[in-house]
Protein backbone atom coordinates (compact mmCIF):
# COMPACT_ATOMS: atom_id res chain seq x y z
CA UNK A 1 0.00 0.00 0.00
CA UNK A 2 2.64 2.26 0.93
CA UNK A 3 4.76 1.68 -1.71
CA UNK A 4 2.40 1.45 -4.56
CA UNK A 5 1.73 5.23 -2.75
CA UNK A 6 5.33 5.79 -3.01
CA UNK A 7 5.34 4.60 -6.32
CA UNK A 8 2.43 7.24 -7.50
CA UNK A 9 4.17 9.97 -5.93
CA UNK A 10 7.34 9.09 -7.65
CA UNK A 11 5.56 8.83 -10.79
CA UNK A 12 3.97 12.40 -10.59
CA UNK A 13 7.53 13.52 -9.77
CA UNK A 14 9.46 12.41 -12.52
CA UNK A 15 6.70 13.56 -14.93
CA UNK A 16 6.40 16.82 -13.25
CA UNK A 17 10.35 17.16 -14.29
CA UNK A 18 9.47 16.03 -17.63
CA UNK A 19 6.64 18.71 -18.19
CA UNK A 20 9.45 21.28 -16.85
CA UNK A 21 11.87 20.02 -19.48
CA UNK A 22 9.59 19.89 -22.20
CA UNK A 23 9.16 23.57 -21.96
CA UNK A 24 12.36 24.76 -21.24
CA UNK A 25 11.99 28.15 -21.89
CA UNK A 26 8.74 28.76 -20.00
CA UNK A 27 9.71 27.42 -17.45
CA UNK A 28 13.44 29.14 -17.14
CA UNK A 29 11.64 32.34 -17.66
CA UNK A 30 9.10 31.66 -15.18
CA UNK A 31 12.01 30.39 -12.09
CA UNK A 32 14.16 33.14 -13.28
CA UNK A 33 11.35 35.80 -12.04
CA UNK A 34 10.48 34.02 -9.04
CA UNK A 35 14.57 33.71 -8.35
CA UNK A 36 15.11 37.72 -8.99
CA UNK A 37 12.16 38.25 -6.74
CA UNK A 38 13.09 36.30 -4.00
CA UNK A 39 16.80 37.42 -3.80
CA UNK A 40 15.90 40.59 -3.43
CA UNK A 41 14.46 40.22 0.51
CA UNK A 42 17.28 37.34 0.54
CA UNK A 43 19.66 40.03 -0.21
CA UNK A 44 18.87 42.71 2.20
CA UNK A 45 18.59 40.00 4.59
CA UNK A 46 22.11 38.77 4.00
CA UNK A 47 23.40 42.76 4.57
CA UNK A 48 21.19 43.06 7.62
CA UNK A 49 23.12 39.53 9.12
CA UNK A 50 26.37 41.34 7.88
CA UNK A 51 25.56 44.77 9.84
CA UNK A 52 24.32 42.42 12.65
CA UNK A 53 27.62 40.93 12.93
CA UNK A 54 29.38 43.58 12.90
CA UNK A 55 27.56 45.70 15.37
CA UNK A 56 27.67 42.94 17.49
CA UNK A 57 31.95 42.75 17.14
CA UNK A 58 32.43 46.09 18.23
CA UNK A 59 29.93 46.14 21.26
CA UNK A 60 31.01 42.51 22.19
CA UNK A 61 33.29 44.11 24.55
CA UNK A 62 32.26 47.68 24.75
CA UNK A 63 34.74 50.59 26.60
CA UNK A 64 34.45 52.71 28.86
CA UNK A 65 36.23 55.74 29.95
CA UNK A 66 36.32 56.50 33.56
CA UNK A 67 37.91 60.13 34.17
CA UNK A 68 38.87 60.55 38.05
CA UNK A 69 38.72 64.27 39.65
CA UNK A 70 41.73 66.10 39.65
CA UNK A 71 44.17 65.45 42.50
CA UNK A 72 43.08 62.15 43.62
CA UNK A 73 45.16 60.79 45.99
CA UNK A 74 46.97 57.79 44.93
CA UNK A 75 45.46 55.45 48.04
CA UNK A 76 42.06 56.59 46.66
CA UNK A 77 43.03 55.63 43.15
CA UNK A 78 44.06 51.89 44.11
CA UNK A 79 40.80 51.39 46.35
CA UNK A 80 39.19 52.10 42.62
CA UNK A 81 41.64 50.24 41.06
CA UNK A 82 40.30 47.23 43.20
CA UNK A 83 36.55 48.13 43.30
CA UNK A 84 36.65 48.01 39.08
CA UNK A 85 38.90 44.53 39.47
CA UNK A 86 36.13 42.96 41.79
CA UNK A 87 32.88 43.99 39.52
CA UNK A 88 31.99 41.15 37.65
CA UNK A 89 30.61 42.93 34.92
CA UNK A 90 33.80 44.43 33.97
CA UNK A 91 36.43 41.89 32.56
CA UNK A 92 39.95 43.98 31.90
CA UNK A 93 40.68 47.67 33.96
CA UNK A 94 43.59 49.44 32.76
CA UNK A 95 45.05 52.70 34.43
CA UNK A 96 46.42 55.76 32.51
CA UNK A 97 47.93 57.74 34.85
CA UNK A 98 48.02 61.89 33.99
CA UNK A 99 51.52 61.62 32.95
CA UNK A 100 51.13 58.83 30.52
CA UNK A 101 48.56 60.42 29.32
CA UNK A 102 50.25 63.89 28.02
CA UNK A 103 53.22 62.02 27.03
CA UNK A 104 50.75 59.89 24.92
CA UNK A 105 48.93 63.16 23.79
CA UNK A 106 51.89 65.28 22.93
CA UNK A 107 53.74 62.26 20.85
CA UNK A 108 50.27 61.32 19.13
CA UNK A 109 49.38 65.04 17.56
CA UNK A 110 52.82 66.33 17.90
CA UNK A 111 51.32 69.18 20.08
CA UNK A 112 55.13 69.04 22.02
CA UNK A 113 55.48 72.25 22.25
CA UNK A 114 52.12 73.56 23.90
CA UNK A 115 51.70 70.76 25.95
CA UNK A 116 55.23 71.81 27.40
CA UNK A 117 54.17 75.37 27.26
CA UNK A 118 51.28 74.59 30.27
CA UNK A 119 52.36 75.32 33.89
CA UNK A 120 50.92 72.07 34.68
CA UNK A 121 49.62 68.76 33.05
CA UNK A 122 45.42 69.38 32.74
CA UNK A 123 44.95 65.97 32.38
CA UNK A 124 43.11 63.47 34.78
CA UNK A 125 44.28 60.02 36.07
CA UNK A 126 42.24 57.90 34.14
CA UNK A 127 40.84 54.37 33.76
CA UNK A 128 39.85 52.46 30.72
CA UNK A 129 37.53 48.74 31.01
CA UNK A 130 36.13 46.60 29.11
CA UNK A 131 32.50 45.09 30.18
CA UNK A 132 30.73 42.42 29.97
CA UNK A 133 27.73 44.23 29.14
CA UNK A 134 26.79 44.80 25.78
CA UNK A 135 22.98 46.17 25.93
CA UNK A 136 22.56 49.80 25.40
CA UNK A 137 20.35 49.35 28.95
CA UNK A 138 22.98 47.81 30.77
CA UNK A 139 25.82 49.77 29.86
CA UNK A 140 23.65 52.50 30.73
CA UNK A 141 23.36 51.25 34.04
CA UNK A 142 26.77 50.52 34.97
CA UNK A 143 27.92 54.19 33.64
CA UNK A 144 24.99 55.58 35.78
CA UNK A 145 26.86 53.50 38.67
CA UNK A 146 30.19 54.47 38.30
CA UNK A 147 28.93 58.08 38.02
CA UNK A 148 28.08 57.99 41.41
CA UNK A 149 31.36 57.29 42.83
CA UNK A 150 32.78 60.03 44.56
CA UNK A 151 36.27 60.29 42.97
CA UNK A 152 34.94 60.02 39.62
CA UNK A 153 35.05 62.77 37.92
CA UNK A 154 32.92 61.50 34.05
CA UNK A 155 32.24 58.30 32.66
CA UNK A 156 32.27 58.17 29.32
CA UNK A 157 30.85 56.17 26.98
CA UNK A 158 29.75 56.42 23.30
CA UNK A 159 26.27 54.12 23.39
CA UNK A 160 24.45 56.27 21.00
CA UNK A 161 25.65 54.78 17.84
CA UNK A 162 25.04 51.09 19.09
CA UNK A 163 21.60 52.52 19.57
CA UNK A 164 21.18 54.02 16.41
CA UNK A 165 22.85 51.20 14.64
CA UNK A 166 20.29 48.87 16.10
CA UNK A 167 17.35 51.07 15.54
CA UNK A 168 18.44 51.23 11.81
CA UNK A 169 18.79 47.20 11.98
CA UNK A 170 15.15 46.95 13.09
CA UNK A 171 13.96 49.26 10.61
CA UNK A 172 15.86 47.24 7.95
CA UNK A 173 13.73 44.19 9.18
CA UNK A 174 11.04 45.75 8.96
CA UNK A 175 11.91 46.76 5.28
CA UNK A 176 13.04 42.95 4.22
CA UNK A 177 9.29 41.27 6.19
CA UNK A 178 7.72 44.09 3.88
CA UNK A 179 9.69 43.50 0.72
CA UNK A 180 9.17 39.73 1.20
CA UNK A 181 5.71 40.09 1.82
CA UNK A 182 4.82 41.56 -1.21
CA UNK A 183 7.34 39.51 -3.07
CA UNK A 184 5.76 36.10 -1.83
CA UNK A 185 2.40 37.33 -3.11
CA UNK A 186 3.85 38.14 -6.30
CA UNK A 187 5.10 35.09 -7.12
CA UNK A 188 2.13 33.26 -5.72
CA UNK A 189 0.12 35.41 -8.22
CA UNK A 190 2.44 34.00 -10.79
CA UNK A 191 2.14 30.56 -9.90
CA UNK A 192 -1.64 30.93 -10.11
CA UNK A 193 -1.08 32.11 -13.54
CA UNK A 194 1.27 29.53 -14.67
CA UNK A 195 -1.28 26.84 -13.21
CA UNK A 196 -4.36 28.53 -14.36
CA UNK A 197 -2.70 28.18 -18.25
CA UNK A 198 -1.53 24.89 -17.29
CA UNK A 199 -4.87 23.83 -16.58
CA UNK A 200 -6.43 25.69 -19.37
CA UNK A 201 -4.44 23.27 -21.96
CA UNK A 202 -5.02 19.60 -19.83
CA UNK A 203 -8.55 20.32 -19.89
CA UNK A 204 -9.48 17.43 -22.07
CA UNK A 205 -6.96 15.14 -19.99
CA UNK A 206 -8.26 16.38 -16.72
CA UNK A 207 -12.61 15.91 -17.87
CA UNK A 208 -11.64 12.04 -18.87
CA UNK A 209 -9.51 11.26 -15.88
CA UNK A 210 -12.89 12.56 -13.85
CA UNK A 211 -15.22 10.57 -16.06
CA UNK A 212 -12.94 7.36 -15.47
CA UNK A 213 -12.57 7.64 -11.50
CA UNK A 214 -9.90 9.78 -10.96
CA UNK A 215 -10.16 11.38 -7.52
CA UNK A 216 -9.60 15.17 -6.99
CA UNK A 217 -6.51 14.47 -5.23
CA UNK A 218 -5.32 12.77 -8.34
CA UNK A 219 -6.10 15.72 -10.42
CA UNK A 220 -4.13 17.89 -8.04
CA UNK A 221 -1.08 16.34 -7.84
CA UNK A 222 0.45 17.38 -10.90
CA UNK A 223 -0.36 20.78 -10.35
CA UNK A 224 1.08 21.10 -7.06
CA UNK A 225 3.97 18.90 -7.72
CA UNK A 226 4.52 21.66 -10.52
CA UNK A 227 4.19 24.43 -7.99
CA UNK A 228 6.42 23.09 -5.77
CA UNK A 229 9.32 22.07 -7.87
CA UNK A 230 9.16 25.47 -9.78
CA UNK A 231 9.13 27.32 -6.39
CA UNK A 232 12.29 25.43 -5.21
CA UNK A 233 14.52 26.22 -8.39
CA UNK A 234 13.27 29.99 -8.14
CA UNK A 235 14.53 29.86 -4.41
CA UNK A 236 18.26 27.80 -5.47
CA UNK A 237 18.48 30.69 -8.29
CA UNK A 238 17.73 33.05 -6.03
CA UNK A 239 20.14 31.55 -3.64
CA UNK A 240 22.76 31.40 -6.61
CA UNK A 241 22.67 34.91 -7.47
CA UNK A 242 23.00 36.03 -4.42
CA UNK A 243 26.35 33.74 -3.76
CA UNK A 244 27.27 35.54 -7.06
CA UNK A 245 26.86 38.79 -5.80
CA UNK A 246 28.48 38.25 -2.58
CA UNK A 247 31.43 36.82 -4.26
CA UNK A 248 31.48 39.67 -6.57
CA UNK A 249 30.98 42.24 -3.50
CA UNK A 250 33.89 40.60 -1.33
CA UNK A 251 36.28 41.28 -4.22
CA UNK A 252 34.84 44.99 -4.58
CA UNK A 253 35.52 45.26 -0.87
CA UNK A 254 39.05 43.76 -0.75
CA UNK A 255 40.13 47.17 -1.77
CA UNK A 256 38.29 48.91 0.86
CA UNK A 257 39.65 46.58 3.17
CA UNK A 258 43.27 47.52 3.09
CA UNK A 259 42.93 50.78 3.09
CA UNK A 260 40.94 50.24 6.13
CA UNK A 261 42.96 47.78 7.80
CA UNK A 262 39.74 46.44 8.67
CA UNK A 263 38.48 42.29 7.69
CA UNK A 264 35.15 43.85 5.36
CA UNK A 265 33.84 40.72 3.88
CA UNK A 266 30.38 39.53 3.74
CA UNK A 267 29.31 36.54 4.57
CA UNK A 268 27.32 34.44 2.72
CA UNK A 269 23.67 32.88 3.71
CA UNK A 270 23.95 30.45 6.32
CA UNK A 271 23.06 26.65 6.04
CA UNK A 272 19.93 27.14 7.99
CA UNK A 273 18.98 30.02 5.90
CA UNK A 274 19.74 28.66 2.75
CA UNK A 275 17.44 25.82 4.01
CA UNK A 276 14.92 27.84 4.52
CA UNK A 277 15.17 30.07 1.58
CA UNK A 278 14.56 26.86 -0.40
CA UNK A 279 11.51 25.24 1.88
CA UNK A 280 9.67 28.77 1.75
CA UNK A 281 10.21 29.02 -1.90
CA UNK A 282 9.02 25.61 -2.82
CA UNK A 283 6.25 26.33 -0.24
CA UNK A 284 5.28 29.58 -2.16
CA UNK A 285 5.04 27.92 -5.16
CA UNK A 286 2.79 24.83 -3.68
CA UNK A 287 0.82 27.50 -2.30
CA UNK A 288 0.07 29.12 -5.45
CA UNK A 289 -0.48 25.94 -7.32
CA UNK A 290 -2.96 24.97 -4.57
CA UNK A 291 -4.89 28.19 -4.76
CA UNK A 292 -5.12 28.16 -8.60
CA UNK A 293 -6.26 24.41 -9.40
CA UNK A 294 -8.68 24.89 -6.12
CA UNK A 295 -10.53 28.13 -7.85
CA UNK A 296 -10.22 26.18 -11.72
CA UNK A 297 -10.51 22.83 -10.78
CA UNK A 298 -13.90 22.58 -10.11
CA UNK A 299 -15.37 24.42 -13.37
CA UNK A 300 -13.98 21.22 -15.25
CA UNK A 301 -16.90 19.19 -14.87
CA UNK A 302 -17.96 16.17 -16.94
CA UNK A 303 -21.31 16.67 -19.09
CA UNK B 1 -26.98 -5.02 -10.71
CA UNK B 2 -28.81 -1.97 -12.15
CA UNK B 3 -31.73 -1.18 -10.97
CA UNK B 4 -33.55 2.63 -11.84
CA UNK B 5 -36.69 3.29 -9.50
CA UNK B 6 -39.05 5.70 -10.91
CA UNK B 7 -35.98 8.32 -11.91
CA UNK B 8 -36.92 11.54 -13.77
CA UNK B 9 -34.42 13.64 -14.65
CA UNK B 10 -35.14 17.18 -15.61
CA UNK B 11 -32.33 19.42 -17.07
CA UNK B 12 -32.02 23.55 -15.73
CA UNK B 13 -33.47 23.90 -18.59
CA UNK B 14 -36.57 22.49 -18.06
CA UNK B 15 -36.09 20.12 -20.69
CA UNK B 16 -37.18 16.65 -19.32
CA UNK B 17 -34.82 13.58 -20.22
CA UNK B 18 -36.14 10.70 -18.36
CA UNK B 19 -39.95 10.66 -16.46
CA UNK B 20 -40.30 7.65 -14.03
CA UNK B 21 -38.19 4.82 -15.66
CA UNK B 22 -37.58 1.40 -13.83
CA UNK B 23 -35.70 -0.62 -15.10
CA UNK B 24 -33.26 -3.44 -13.69
CA UNK B 25 -30.75 -4.97 -15.22
CA UNK B 26 -29.07 -8.51 -13.59
CA UNK B 27 -25.51 -8.79 -13.15
CA UNK B 28 -24.04 -10.34 -16.47
CA UNK B 29 -26.38 -9.44 -18.82
CA UNK B 30 -26.18 -7.93 -22.12
CA UNK B 31 -29.08 -4.61 -22.44
CA UNK B 32 -29.52 -2.87 -25.90
CA UNK B 33 -31.07 0.70 -25.44
CA UNK B 34 -32.60 2.18 -28.33
CA UNK B 35 -34.92 4.67 -29.13
CA UNK B 36 -34.19 8.27 -31.11
CA UNK B 37 -31.76 10.84 -30.29
CA UNK B 38 -33.27 12.89 -27.54
CA UNK B 39 -35.18 9.89 -26.25
CA UNK B 40 -32.57 10.05 -23.38
CA UNK B 41 -30.47 6.82 -24.18
CA UNK B 42 -27.60 8.95 -22.69
CA UNK B 43 -28.93 10.71 -19.51
CA UNK B 44 -29.68 7.24 -18.41
CA UNK B 45 -26.03 6.20 -19.45
CA UNK B 46 -24.99 9.12 -17.33
CA UNK B 47 -27.17 8.33 -14.29
CA UNK B 48 -25.20 5.31 -13.87
CA UNK B 49 -21.89 6.78 -13.71
CA UNK B 50 -22.92 9.41 -11.83
CA UNK B 51 -22.14 11.94 -14.03
CA UNK B 52 -25.22 13.56 -13.99
CA UNK B 53 -27.43 12.71 -10.85
CA UNK B 54 -31.33 12.05 -11.25
CA UNK B 55 -33.88 14.82 -10.63
CA UNK B 56 -36.05 12.20 -8.44
CA UNK B 57 -36.36 8.52 -7.93
CA UNK B 58 -33.32 5.74 -6.68
CA UNK B 59 -30.72 4.13 -8.70
CA UNK B 60 -28.92 1.51 -7.23
CA UNK B 61 -25.64 0.01 -8.18
CA UNK B 62 -25.04 -3.44 -6.92
CA UNK B 63 -27.48 -2.50 -3.61
CA UNK B 64 -25.33 1.06 -3.66
CA UNK B 65 -27.50 3.94 -3.92
CA UNK B 66 -26.46 6.33 -6.71
CA UNK B 67 -28.20 9.25 -5.79
CA UNK B 68 -27.20 9.49 -2.32
CA UNK B 69 -23.47 9.37 -2.96
CA UNK B 70 -20.85 11.53 -1.80
CA UNK B 71 -18.96 13.29 -4.37
CA UNK B 72 -15.59 11.89 -2.85
CA UNK B 73 -17.13 8.17 -2.98
CA UNK B 74 -18.16 8.86 -6.88
CA UNK B 75 -14.66 8.21 -8.19
CA UNK B 76 -14.80 4.66 -6.95
CA UNK B 77 -18.39 3.91 -8.28
CA UNK B 78 -16.86 5.02 -11.64
CA UNK B 79 -13.72 2.49 -11.36
CA UNK B 80 -16.32 -0.14 -11.56
CA UNK B 81 -17.44 0.78 -14.47
CA UNK B 82 -16.06 0.90 -18.19
CA UNK B 83 -17.55 3.64 -20.13
CA UNK B 84 -17.04 4.04 -24.08
CA UNK B 85 -17.85 7.53 -25.05
CA UNK B 86 -20.00 9.10 -27.68
CA UNK B 87 -17.61 11.41 -28.20
CA UNK B 88 -14.43 9.09 -27.83
CA UNK B 89 -12.49 11.55 -25.37
CA UNK B 90 -9.44 9.83 -26.68
CA UNK B 91 -5.93 12.17 -25.62
CA UNK B 92 -4.39 13.06 -28.63
CA UNK B 93 -0.78 14.05 -27.23
CA UNK B 94 0.20 10.62 -26.05
CA UNK B 95 0.39 7.25 -27.65
CA UNK B 96 -2.32 4.36 -27.85
CA UNK B 97 -0.52 2.71 -25.44
CA UNK B 98 -0.40 5.66 -22.72
CA UNK B 99 -4.14 6.23 -23.49
CA UNK B 100 -5.29 2.46 -22.24
CA UNK B 101 -2.73 3.27 -19.35
CA UNK B 102 -4.35 5.74 -17.87
CA UNK B 103 -7.13 4.11 -15.93
CA UNK B 104 -4.82 1.83 -14.20
CA UNK B 105 -2.58 4.98 -13.37
CA UNK B 106 -6.30 6.45 -11.74
CA UNK B 107 -6.87 3.91 -9.79
CA UNK B 108 -3.16 2.72 -8.66
CA UNK B 109 -2.67 -0.58 -10.00
CA UNK B 110 0.48 -2.25 -9.18
CA UNK B 111 3.29 -0.76 -11.28
CA UNK B 112 4.74 -4.09 -12.55
CA UNK B 113 1.92 -5.39 -13.83
CA UNK B 114 0.85 -2.33 -15.66
CA UNK B 115 1.98 -2.89 -18.97
CA UNK B 116 1.15 -6.17 -19.60
CA UNK B 117 -2.62 -5.50 -18.58
CA UNK B 118 -2.45 -2.65 -21.24
CA UNK B 119 -0.77 -5.12 -23.64
CA UNK B 120 -3.52 -7.49 -22.92
CA UNK B 121 -6.44 -5.14 -23.58
CA UNK B 122 -4.77 -3.85 -26.57
CA UNK B 123 -4.44 -7.18 -27.57
CA UNK B 124 -8.17 -8.17 -27.46
CA UNK B 125 -9.32 -5.22 -29.71
CA UNK B 126 -6.40 -6.10 -32.27
CA UNK B 127 -4.36 -3.18 -31.87
CA UNK B 128 -1.27 -4.28 -30.04
CA UNK B 129 0.55 -3.64 -33.10
CA UNK B 130 0.06 -0.29 -33.04
CA UNK B 131 0.23 0.74 -29.39
CA UNK B 132 3.36 3.45 -29.92
CA UNK B 133 1.33 4.92 -32.63
CA UNK B 134 -0.62 8.03 -31.64
CA UNK B 135 -4.34 8.19 -31.60
CA UNK B 136 -4.62 10.42 -34.90
CA UNK B 137 -2.75 8.26 -37.03
CA UNK B 138 -5.39 5.57 -36.33
CA UNK B 139 -8.72 4.99 -38.49
CA UNK B 140 -12.52 5.69 -37.32
CA UNK B 141 -12.92 1.88 -36.24
CA UNK B 142 -9.17 1.37 -34.71
CA UNK B 143 -10.10 5.10 -32.91
CA UNK B 144 -12.98 2.83 -31.62
CA UNK B 145 -11.24 -0.42 -30.20
CA UNK B 146 -8.99 1.75 -28.88
CA UNK B 147 -11.91 3.35 -26.62
CA UNK B 148 -12.89 -0.07 -25.51
CA UNK B 149 -9.59 -1.45 -24.35
CA UNK B 150 -9.40 1.61 -22.63
CA UNK B 151 -12.38 0.63 -20.91
CA UNK B 152 -11.81 -2.53 -20.34
CA UNK B 153 -8.38 -2.62 -19.44
CA UNK B 154 -8.81 -2.18 -15.35
CA UNK B 155 -11.57 -4.96 -15.67
CA UNK B 156 -14.82 -3.34 -14.77
CA UNK B 157 -17.76 -5.34 -13.98
CA UNK B 158 -19.96 -3.24 -16.20
CA UNK B 159 -19.35 -1.56 -19.36
CA UNK B 160 -21.49 1.01 -20.96
CA UNK B 161 -21.47 2.37 -24.65
CA UNK B 162 -22.99 5.19 -25.70
CA UNK B 163 -23.42 4.71 -29.58
CA UNK B 164 -19.96 2.36 -30.23
CA UNK B 165 -20.80 2.08 -34.15
CA UNK B 166 -22.08 5.17 -34.71
CA UNK B 167 -19.62 6.86 -37.99
CA UNK B 168 -19.06 3.17 -38.72
CA UNK B 169 -19.78 0.89 -41.51
CA UNK B 170 -21.93 -2.09 -41.29
CA UNK B 171 -18.67 -4.38 -41.59
CA UNK B 172 -16.94 -2.66 -38.68
CA UNK B 173 -20.29 -2.37 -36.75
CA UNK B 174 -20.39 -5.89 -36.72
CA UNK B 175 -16.86 -6.59 -35.59
CA UNK B 176 -17.16 -4.07 -32.70
CA UNK B 177 -20.64 -5.61 -31.43
CA UNK B 178 -18.59 -9.57 -31.47
CA UNK B 179 -16.51 -7.68 -29.22
CA UNK B 180 -19.31 -6.48 -26.40
CA UNK B 181 -20.43 -9.91 -27.22
CA UNK B 182 -17.27 -11.80 -26.14
CA UNK B 183 -16.80 -9.14 -22.81
CA UNK B 184 -20.49 -10.60 -22.08
CA UNK B 185 -19.17 -13.97 -22.15
CA UNK B 186 -16.67 -13.78 -19.54
CA UNK B 187 -19.32 -12.26 -17.23
CA UNK B 188 -18.79 -8.58 -17.63
CA UNK B 189 -22.37 -6.54 -17.21
CA UNK B 190 -23.00 -4.91 -20.84
CA UNK B 191 -24.93 -1.96 -21.34
CA UNK B 192 -25.25 -0.39 -25.28
CA UNK B 193 -26.73 2.47 -26.21
CA UNK B 194 -27.59 3.00 -29.87
CA UNK B 195 -29.54 4.33 -32.47
CA UNK B 196 -28.72 1.51 -35.17
CA UNK B 197 -31.79 -0.81 -35.52
CA UNK B 198 -29.43 -3.15 -37.64
CA UNK B 199 -27.20 -3.90 -35.08
CA UNK B 200 -30.64 -5.18 -32.91
CA UNK B 201 -31.85 -7.68 -35.89
CA UNK B 202 -30.69 -10.77 -34.84
CA UNK B 203 -29.68 -10.14 -31.43
CA UNK B 204 -30.63 -12.33 -28.84
CA UNK B 205 -29.93 -9.98 -26.12
CA UNK B 206 -33.29 -7.75 -24.53
CA UNK B 207 -33.73 -4.39 -25.80
CA UNK B 208 -34.95 -1.79 -24.17
CA UNK B 209 -36.59 1.25 -25.85
CA UNK B 210 -36.97 4.71 -24.67
CA UNK B 211 -39.10 7.34 -26.34
CA UNK B 212 -39.53 10.88 -25.20
CA UNK B 213 -38.05 10.03 -21.89
CA UNK B 214 -40.05 6.62 -20.56
CA UNK B 215 -39.71 2.94 -21.33
CA UNK B 216 -41.39 1.45 -23.93
CA UNK B 217 -42.97 -1.96 -22.91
Amino acid sequence: MIRAWLIQHGFVFFLTLKRLISTPLTSLLSIIVMGIALSLPAGIYVLMQNLQAFSGQTASSPQMSLFLKLDTPQDSIEKIHQRLEENPQILTVQFIPKDAALQQLQQSTGLTDIAASLARNPLPDAFVIHTQENTAEALEQLRLAMQKWPEIEHVQFDSAWIERLNALLELGRFAVLMLATLLSVAIIAIMFNTIRLQILTKRDEIELSKLIGATDSFIRRPFLYFGALQGLAGGATAWLIMALAIRTFNEQLVTLSQLYAIDLQLQPLTTADSISLLLFSGWLGWLGARISVASHLWQIEPK
Amino acid sequence: MIAFKNVSKRYPDGYVALNNVDLSVASGEMVFLTGHSGAGKSTLLKLIAAIERPTSGVITISGQNIAQLKPAAIPYLRRKIGFIFQDHKLLFDRTVFDNVLLPLQISNFDHNTVAARVRAALDKVGLLKKEKAMPIALSGGERQRLCIARAVVHRPAILIADEPTGNLDVEYARDIMSLFTSFNQVGVTVLIATHDASLLEDTQHRILSLKQGKLAA
